[in-house]
C-alpha cells in the first residue's frame, strides 16, 4: 500500500508509456496504470489524451478499478463528448446489475457526466432507479435528479422526475427522504420562474418531522434547512413544529443545532413575543449556543458569527452568558475578534466591571488588530453604559501611558467619541492627550486629535501653536485631516478672534487656492464667505450644539438582519451579507421573516394563491393598501414572452383595421373626433387649464425630442428640413426648421399630411413669411389637430408629409412621438384605475426595461422627480407605494383617440433600470408608449 | 452544496482534488493556494471569498483541507463534514500526513465518492463505511450481505449491523471530564466550566436496548414528580447536579429525552461517545495555582508559584504539569522546587514543572530566578497565563452514573448477565491562572 510512488513520475515519454500499460493484458498492470493516470490528473497534468484507453478498462468486474475509471470519466468526459458515448452502454448495463452498490455507482457517476448526449440515455435508468427496491439506490437516484436538473432543467420537468422525487418524500427509508428533500430544495432555489416547485404543506411537514428523528446527522440538516422555509399557517402550528424541533438542540453535530436554531428563531416571530411558550423556548436556545463554543475553532467561528446576529435580534437571549465569550489565550485570532464583538453587544450595567477588566487585559496582547479592537471596545462600553464612562476613560488613560503607538492612536479616536457623548465632563484629560501629539501618524487619530483641539480651543492655552504645527505639512495630510484642520482653525478663530486671524487666513488660502480637492475647497469657500459676511452667523453655524451620538454602533440594518436570521448557519450568516451579494446568477427567493401574529392569518397564504392564479403586476384593490411581502416574489418576469405576443398582435391588427385600436368603447372611427383635444386656445386659458389639472410643470420643462433631419438637402433640391413634434398646453405642433442650401431663394411653401392613425391634420396653413434666401434658415411651427381622417399606419405613429415650394413637391415620412397624443385630462380616479386594470386581460400586459436612468443627474433622485417629469407630458401618477425598497408608481394616460393606457413603473434605488409594465385594450400602442417614457425620462 | 474538495500539503501542492460541480474549475485550486496558503499574512478567517467563490479550510499539522462552493451553503455543515472526513480518514490509515494521504489516495477518492454525492454529505459512519469500502473489492459479497450493507448505510440504525454475537456480554463506561478555568492573579474565578463526555465501549450481542441513568437535576426531578415523595427529593438534592446542556450520539432517541428525560438507545458496536455535557455550577476545582511575579530591575525577575490540591486526601492526582511562561529575552533560569522536576525550556519560552503524583489537600512550591537580556524593544512582555495539566480519579462536576440497563428481547441474556465497568477521570482542559 504505497501509492505515493504514483505522484513522482515526471518522465518525458510518460503518456506513451501509460498508453501501452493501459492496453496491457495483465489486470494488475492495468490497474497500476489507471492509478498513475489519476495521480497525474490530481496534480493538474493533462491526461485527456488517454481517454479511449482508460474507457476501455471500464468493463471489469473489479470494483476498485471501475471506480477509478469512473473518476477519470467524470473529469474528462466534457472535453471528449463523443468518446464519452462509448461509456454509455456500460453504464446502462451496470444500472441493471444485481448488486445494488453497482447500480447506485452507475447512476451516481452517470449524473456527474455533464454531456448532453449522455443525459438522454440517463433518463430511463434514472426512472428505474428512483423506483428501485433497494433504498441505497433510491437515495442515490434522488440526488441524481438534482444533477440532471443542473444540466437540463426542462428535461427534469418534462420527464416527470419532479413528481417521482416528491413521491420519495413519503419513502419508508429516512435517508431517501432526506436526499429527496436536499434535491428538491436545490431545484427550488435554481428554479428560474421564481415559483417554488415544492410546496410544503401540513402533510409533507409531518412526514419530514418524522424522518427527522430517524435519519443521519446530515439528513437532519437537509430537512431542518427545508423546514425553515415553511410558513406555518398560525401560531399553534408554529408551536407544534417548534416542539418537535427542539430536541435537535441536544444533537452532537453543530450543524444540526444551528439549523434547528434557525427554524426556531424564524417560527418564534409568529408567536406573541411575551408568551410563556416563547420565554421557554428562548431559555432552551441559550445553552446549546454556548456549547457550540467548545467545538473546533472553525465551527466556533461559524457559531460566533451567528450568535452575533442572534443577540442583535434577541438581546436578552444570552445576556447572562457574558463569561463564555471571554477570550482564551490560545484561541485563533478569528475567534478572538468575533468574541470581542459579542462581548460589546452583551455589555451592560450588570457585567461592565468584568468586561472592562477583561478588555484591559486584551489591550496588552500581541496581535495588533486584536489590541486595537479591544481599545475601541473600551470606548464603546463607555458610550453604551453611562455609569462606566468614568472607569473607561481612566482605563484609556492608563493605556495611553503605555506609549505603545497604535494603542495611543486607537485610544484617542475613541476618546473623541466619548467627548461627543458626554460633553463637558472629561475635558481635564486633554492635556494628557496633547502630550502624545507627535506620535500620531494615522489619519484617523490625527483627525480626532485635531477635532478635540478645535472643539476645546478655549481651554487649551497653546491651541494656536498646536494647530499651526499641523499646518506646515498641510498638503501632505490625508483629506480627512485637512478637512478637520480647516474646521478646527475656524472654530479657534471664532473663539479667540484677536490673535488667530493670521492663522485662519493662512488655512483658508491653503484650502481654497492651493488645493485641488473639491470638498476641501468648497468647505473653505463656505467658511470664508460666512466669516466675511456675518461672523455672528458663522458662530451659530460652526459652534452649534452637536447632536449626541448613538449608543449602539455597528448594528446591522433591521431588514438585512431579518433576512440574515433566515439564513442562520449558512454562508450568508458568516459573511453578514445577503446571498445575492456573493452568489452568482440564481439567487433563489429572497427570504423574509414571517410577520408576527395578529391578523396575518389570511393574507400570506391567501394572497399568494391569488397571485399565482392571475400573474398581474398590480395586486387586487384590497391588498394594495396593506404592504405585501409577496408582491415582489411573485412578480412574473414576463419580458420575453410579452414582447413576442406584442409583435404577433401587430401582425394581426394590420388586417383588422383601426376598430380594434380604438377598442373598449366601441366608438366608430369617424364619430370619435378625439374627445380629449381641447380646442386650440389662447395660452392664458391653457395656463389656467394647467392649474386646474394641478400641473406643476412650470418647474419641469416640457419634453420634446430633438429635431431630426426629415428631408436632406440633396433630396430636397437644396432645401433641408429638420423637425420634431411637441405638445404644449394641449396644442400639438410640428416644429420645423427650413434651411435653404440652394443658390436661389425659395418661396411658396405649403404642407399636406397623409391620412394617419391618429387623424393628425394641419389646423392652419404653413406660414413662412418671406422668401427664404440662400443659406438662410427659418423656424416655423405648424399647429396640428387630430380631427383629420384616420387610417391605420405601420408603424402606428408613421406620418407621411408632402411639402411644396417654388422648386418642387417633396414627399417624406416621419414618426411622431407618442407623447404628443397624451391628453391633459388623462388622470384617472384611483378606484377606476384599479378596476380597469383588473378588467383588462392579462395577456394585454407588456413589460419593458428603461435602461440607464441616471437617478442623480436627471433630477430624478426621488420618485417625485419622476412623476413631475412625467406629469409635464401628461402622464399622470395616480398612486405610488414602496414594496421592499422598490418604489412602484402607477400612471394613467389617455390618448387623443380615447384609448386609455395604464402603466406601472418599478424603480429600485441604486438601479439604473426602471421596469415599465403597461396595460391597454389596444396593445399595439405599447411600443410607442415605451419610447415616449424612455425619451421623457432621459430628457 | 459543495462544488469541490481539495487537499494540499504545506507547500500548496495538490494531493487530492475532487470536483463535484461544474461551476468549480481548475483555477479554484490555484486561487486557494495563492490567496490563502501562500498569503503573506496570517490567516484571518477559516472562510475566504475569492472572486465570488467561497473556500472553507481546515489546517491540521501540515495538511490543508479546503472545500469550495459558489452557493450559499450551510457553513456549519461544511466544517462539521470536513472534521468528520478527517476522522474517517484517520480511522482508515492513521495520522493525516502528506505521506499517508499520498499512500492512500485511491482509498480517499473512493471514500470521497461515497461520503459526498454532488456535494451533499452522505453516511459518514466509520463502522458502516468499513463494511463495504475495504480496498479489497466486494465482488465476493453474497446477495444477503449486499442488501445488509445497503440497508445499514441507509437504515434507521445505521450505526449497528445485525447478527453481532459475543460469548461474554460486557460494557465499559468512561466518564471523562475536562475542567476549564481562568483565574485572576488574586485568585478570583473569572470563568470555569466542565466539559464532560461519556465514552462507552460495548461488546453486546444482538440489538440491545440500553437505558442510561445519571444524576442530572432535571432527570432526577422528573423522577421525583412521579414518585411524589418530598422526602426523597431532599435527600437527592445534594447528590444531583445541574447540567447546563448536553448532547448525544445520534443513536440516542432525542425526542424521548425531551419528553421523558430518559436516555435510551441501541449502541453501536465497540467504542463511541455516548454523550457530551457541560456544567458551570458547583465545580470542585482540583488545584489552585498561586503565582507571585516580581520584576527586580530590568534584567531580573523572580517567580514563585504555589499549587494546592483540593480533594479528598485518599485520592491521588497524576501527570501534574505546571507551565510558567518566561519572557522572550530570558538568558538564564535558576529553579528550586520542593517536589517533582522542573526545567527551563528555552524553545518553548517556559518553565515546565512536572510532578508524577500528588495526594489531596497538599501543597507544593517552586521558585525561580529569571535573568533577562537587556533589550531596546519597547514592547512590553505580555505575561501569558500559567497553565496546568493534571489527571484526577473523580468527576469534578459531581457527575454520577446511576444505572445502565440492557434489554435484549430476542436473545436470552438479561441485564444481570452483562458485566459493567464504570470509571471516572477528571482532566485539565484549559486550566489557566493569570499572573
Amino acid at each position: 500500500m504505497t501509492d505515493s510512488k504514483y505522484f513522482t513520475t515526471t518522465k518525458k515519454g510518460e503518456i506513451f508509456e501509460l498508453k501501452s500499460e493501459l492496453n496491457s493484458d495483465k489486470k494488475e498492470k492495468k490497474k497500476e496504470a489507471v492509478k498513475k493516470v489519476i495521480a497525474s490528473m490530481t496534480v493538474g497534468k493533462d491526461v485527456s489524451a488517454l481517454f479511449p484507453d482508460v474507457v476501455n478498462c471500464m468493463q471489469t468486474d473489479n470494483l476498485e478499478l471501475k471506480k477509478l475509471v469512473y473518476l477519470y470519466l467524470m473529469n474528462y468526459a466534457k472535453s471528449q463528448p463523443d468518446m464519452a458515448i462509448m461509456a454509455v452502454n456500460t453504464f446502462v448495463k451496470d444500472c441493471e446489475d444485481p448488486n445494488p452498490l453497482i447500480r447506485a455507482l452507475a447512476v451516481r457517476t452517470m449524473g456527474c457526466i455533464r454531456v448532453d448526449k449522455i443525459t438522454e440515455y440517463l433518463c430511463e435508468p434514472l426512472r428505474k432507479c428512483l423506483k428501485d427496491e433497494d433504498p441505497y439506490v433510491r437515495k442515490t437516484a434522488a440526488i441524481c435528479v438534482a444533477k440532471l436538473h443542473d444540466i437540463n432543467a426542462s428535461m427534469v420537468e418534462d420527464q416527470g422526475f419532479l413528481d417521482q422525487l416528491k413521491e420519495l418524500l413519503s419513502d419508508s427509508n429516512p435517508m431517501v427522504v432526506a436526499n429527496a428533500v436536499a434535491s428538491l430544495t436545490e431545484i427550488n432555489e435554481a428554479s428560474s420562474s421564481g415559483q417554488p416547485l415544492m410546496e410544503l404543506n401540513a402533510a409533507t411537514m409531518n412526514k419530514l418531522l418524522t424522518a427527522l428523528n430517524e435519519c443521519t446527522e446530515w439528513g437532519q440538516v437537509f430537512i431542518l434547512d427545508a423546514l425553515s422555509q415553511y410558513s406555518p399557517k398560525d401560531e399553534r402550528e408554529a408551536q407544534s413544529i417548534c416542539e418537535r424541533i427542539t430536541p435537535r438542540l441536544a444533537h452532537a453535530n453543530a450543524a444540526v443545532v444551528l439549523s434547528a436554531v434557525k427554524c426556531l428563531m424564524k417560527f418564534m416571530e409568529l408567536m406573541v413575543s411575551d408568551s410563556e411558550f416563547v420565554k421557554n423556548l428562548t431559555k432552551k436556545l441559550a445553552p446549546p449556543l454556548v456549547t457550540l463554543l467548545s467545538s473546533e475553532p472553525e465551527v466556533q467561528y461559524v457559531a460566533l458569527r451567528n450568535i452575533n446576529l442572534i443577540v442583535q435580534k434577541r438581546p436578552d437571549l444570552l445576556k447572562h452568558e457574558m463569561k463564555v465569550f471571554f477570550v482564551k489565550y490560545n484561541d485563533p485570532i478569528y475567534v478572538k475578534l468575533e468574541k470581542l464583538d459579542i462581548m460589546i453587544r452583551l455589555a451592560s450595567e450588570a457585567n461592565i466591571v468584568q468586561v472592562l477588566s477583561e478588555l484591559k487585559e486584551y489591550a496588552t496582547e500581541v496581535d495588533v488588530d486584536f489590541v486595537r479592537k479591544a481599545v475601541r471596545a473600551i470606548g464603546r462600553c463607555a458610550i453604551k453604559v453611562e455609569t462606566s464612562a468614568e472607569r473607561c476613560v481612566s482605563t484609556l488613560l492608563d493605556l495611553i501611558q503605555t506609549k505603545v503607538n497604535y494603542v495611543v492612536q486607537e485610544a484617542i479616536v475613541v476618546i473623541k467619541d466619548i467627548f461627543r457623548k458626554y460633553p463637558n465632563k472629561y475635558e481635564s484629560i486633554i492635556s494628557t492627550l496633547c502630550e502624545n501629539l507627535d506620535t500620531l501618524d494615522e489619519p484617523e487619530a490625527r483627525a480626532s486629535m485635531i477635532w478635540i483641539i478645535g472643539e476645546y480651543a478655549e481651554r487649551i492655552d497653546n491651541a494656536d501653536e498646536l494647530l499651526e504645527s499641523f499646518l506646515e505639512g498641510f498638503h501632505d495630510e490625508n483629506t480627512q485631516v485637512q478637512l478637520q484642520l480647516l474646521t478646527a482653525i475656524v472654530k479657534l478663530f471664532l473663539k479667540r478672534p484677536t490673535d488667530t486671524q493670521e492663522l485662519v487666513q493662512q488655512v483658508l488660502s491653503l484650502a481654497t487656492q492651493d488645493s485641488d480637492n473639491p470638498d476641501l475647497r468648497d468647505r473653505g469657500f463656505i467658511y470664508w464667505r460666512l466669516l466675511s459676511t456675518d461672523p455672528g452667523a458663522a458662530k451659530e453655524v460652526v459652534l452649534a450644539e452637536k447632536p449626541l451620538i448613538a449608543e449602539e454602533t455597528d448594528l446591522i440594518e433591521p431588514t438585512l438582519l431579518d433576512e440574515l436570521i433566515c439564513h442562520i448557519a449558512s454562508l450568508a450568516s458568516v459573511y453578514h451579507k445577503p446571498p445575492s451579494a456573493f452568489v452568482e446568477g440564481r439567487t433563489g427567493l429572497r427570504r423574509a421573516l414571517p410577520k408576527s401574529s395578529g391578523g396575518s392569518d389570511n393574507d400570506s397564504a391567501g394572497d399568494q394563491q391569488q397571485q399565482q392564479q392571475q400573474p398581474t403586476v398590480i395586486p387586487n384593490q384590497d391588498s394594495l393598501i396593506p404592504d405585501l411581502l409577496n408582491m415582489d416574489i411573485n412578480a412574473p418576469p414576463v419580458v420575453p414572452t410579452a414582447q413576442s405576443a406584442f409583435s404577433g398582435g401587430t401582425l394581426d391588427l394590420l388586417g383588422g383595421g383601426l376598430d380594434s385600436l380604438l377598442g373598449g368603447s366601441g366608438a366608430e372611427v369617424g364619430s370619435s373626433p378625439a374627445p380629449g383635444i381641447p380646442p386650440v386656445a389662447p395660452s392664458s386659458t391653457a395656463g389656467l387649464l394647467g392649474d386646474i389639472f394641478g400641473i406643476t410643470s412650470s418647474s419641469a420643462p416640457v419634453y420634446s425630442p430633438p429635431k431630426q433631419i426629415w428631408l436632406p438637402a440633396n433630396r430636397g433640391k437644396g432645401m433641408e428640413i429638420t423637425g420634431t413634434f411637441s405638445r404644449k398646453n394641449g396644442v400639438i405642433s410640428m416644429d420645423l426648421t427650413l434651411h435653404n442650401k440652394a443658390m436661389q431663394p425659395i418661396t411658396g411653401f405649403a404642407i399636406q399630411l397623409n391620412k394617419n392613425s391618429f387623424g393628425i391634420t394641419p389646423a392652419a396653413p404653413l406660414n413662412v413669411p418671406a422668401p427664404l434666401a440662400p443659406n438662410q434658415s427659418i423656424d416655423v411651427s405648424l399647429i396640428l389637430s387630430t380631427s383629420g381622417p384616420v387610417q391605420r399606419m405601420d408603424p402606428l405613429t408613421n406620418l407621411q408629409v408632402a411639402i411644396k415650394n417654388s422648386v418642387d413637391v417633396f414627399y417624406f415620412a416621419t414618426v411622431m412621438p407618442m407623447h404628443i397624443f397624451f391628453c391633459e385630462d388623462g388622470a384617472m380616479d384611483k378606484r377606476v384605475f384599479l378596476s380597469t386594470w383588473k378588467d383588462i386581460p392579462s395577456q394585454n400586459e407588456v413589460q419593458f426595461n428603461i435602461e440607464n436612468i441616471n437617478m442623480n443627474a436627471d433630477g430624478l433622485s426621488t420618485t417625485d422627480g419622476i412623476s413631475n417629469k412625467l406629469q409635464s407630458s401628461n402622464i399622470f401618477t395616480i398612486a405610488k407605494r414602496n414594496v421592499e425598497g422598490q418604489d412602484m408608481l402607477y400612471q394613467s394616460i389617455k390618448l387623443t383617440n380615447g384609448i386609455w393606457v395604464l402603466t406601472e413603473l418599478k424603480v429600485q434605488p441604486g438601479n439604473t433600470t426602471i421596469v415599465l409594465s403597461l396595460k391597454s385594450r389596444a396593445t399595439d400602442v405599447a411600443q410607442g408608449i415605451f419610447e415616449a417614457f424612455d425619451g421623457i425620462l432621459h430628457f | 452544496m459543495l462544488g469541490g474538495l481539495f487537499i494540499y500539503n504545506h507547500k500548496g501542492e495538490v494531493l487530492i482534488s475532487r470536483v463535484y460541480r461544474d461551476d468549480i474549475g481548475r483555477n479554484a485550486v490555484d486561487a486557494f493556494r495563492v490567496n490563502v496558503i501562500h498569503a503573506r499574512q496570517q490567516v484571518r478567517s477559516p472562510v475566504t471569498n475569492i472572486a465570488r467563490t467561497s473556500f472553507f479550510h481546515i489546517k491540521r499539522a501540515n495538511i490543508w483541507v479546503a472545500a469550495v462552493t459558489k452557493q450559499n451553503v450551510n457553513a456549519s455543515q461544511v466544517f462539521e463534514f470536513l472534521l468528520k472526513m478527517l476522522e474517517v480518514m484517520s480511522s482508515y490509515f492513521g495520522k493525516i500526513s502528506e505521506e499517508n494521504v499520498k499512500n492512500n489516495f485511491v482509498l480517499i477518492y473512493e471514500l470521497l465518492d461515497e461520503i459526498l454525492d454532488f456535494g451533499y454529505p452522505q453516511n459518514t459512519d466509520t463502522g458502516v463505511l468499513k463494511t463495504f469500502i475495504t480496498q479489497q473489492g466486494i465482488k465476493t459479497a453474497s446477495k444477503e450481505e449486499q442488501s445488509q450493507i445497503t440497508s445499514q448505510v441507509t437504515g434507521q440504525i445505521g450505526w449497528r449491523r445485525e447478527g453481532i454475537k459475543y460469548r461474554r456480554n460486557e460494557l465499559f463506561l468512561d466518564v471523562i471530564e475536562y475542567v476549564n478555568l481562568l483565574m485572576s492573579p488574586q485568585g478570583q474565578v473569572l470563568s470555569a466550566h466542565v466539559a464532560g463526555k461519556v465514552v462507552m465501549k460495548s461488546y453486546l450481542s444482538g440489538m440491545p436496548e440500553c437505558k442510561f441513568g445519571i444524576n442530572d437535576k432535571i432527570v432526577m426531578d422528573a423522577k421525583m414528580d412521579v414518585a411524589g415523595s418530598s422526602d426523597e427529593s431532599q435527600r437527592s438534592g445534594k447528590t444531583s447536579i445541574a447540567i447546563d446542556d448536553c448532547q448525544f450520539h445520534q443513536c440516542v432517541k432525542l425526542s424521548k429525552f425531551e419528553t421523558e428525560h430518559s436516555i435510551s438507545f441501541v449502541p453501536p458496536d465497540g467504542e463511541f461517545e455516548l454523550m457530551r455535557y457541560r456544567t458551570t455550577k458547583d465545580i470542585s476545582l482540583p488545584f489552585r495555582v498561586i503565582p507571585l511575579v516580581r520584576e527586580v530591575g530590568r534584567t531580573k525577575m523572580e517567580v514563585k508559584v504555589v499549587i494546592k490540591s483540593n480533594f479528598k486526601p485518599s485520592l491521588l492526582a497524576q501527570k501534574i504539569e505546571v507551565r510558567i511562561p518566561t519572557p522572550l529575552n530570558t538568558s538564564g533560569v535558576q529553579l528550586i522546587c520542593m517536589k517533582g522536576k522542573a526545567k527551563y525550556k528555552a524553545s518553548e519560552n517556559a518553565i515546565v514543572w512536572k510532578i508524577k503524583r500528588m495526594g489531596g489537600m497538599k501543597e507544593s512550591q517552586i521558585s525561580a530566578e529569571i535573568e533577562l537580556l537587556q533589550t531596546d524593544t519597547k514592547k512590553k512582555w505580555t505575561r501569558p497565563p500559567i497553565s496546568m495539566n493534571f489527571e484526577v480519579p473523580f468527576a469534578p462536576s459531581g457527575f454520577k452514573v446511576r444505572y445502565l440497563k440492557v434489554f435484549e428481547s430476542k436473545l436470552n441474556y438479561s441485564d444481570h448477565d452483562v458485566i459493567k465497568w464504570v470509571r471516572y477521570i477528571g482532566r485539565s482542559g484549559l486550566y489557566e491562572t493569570r499572573c
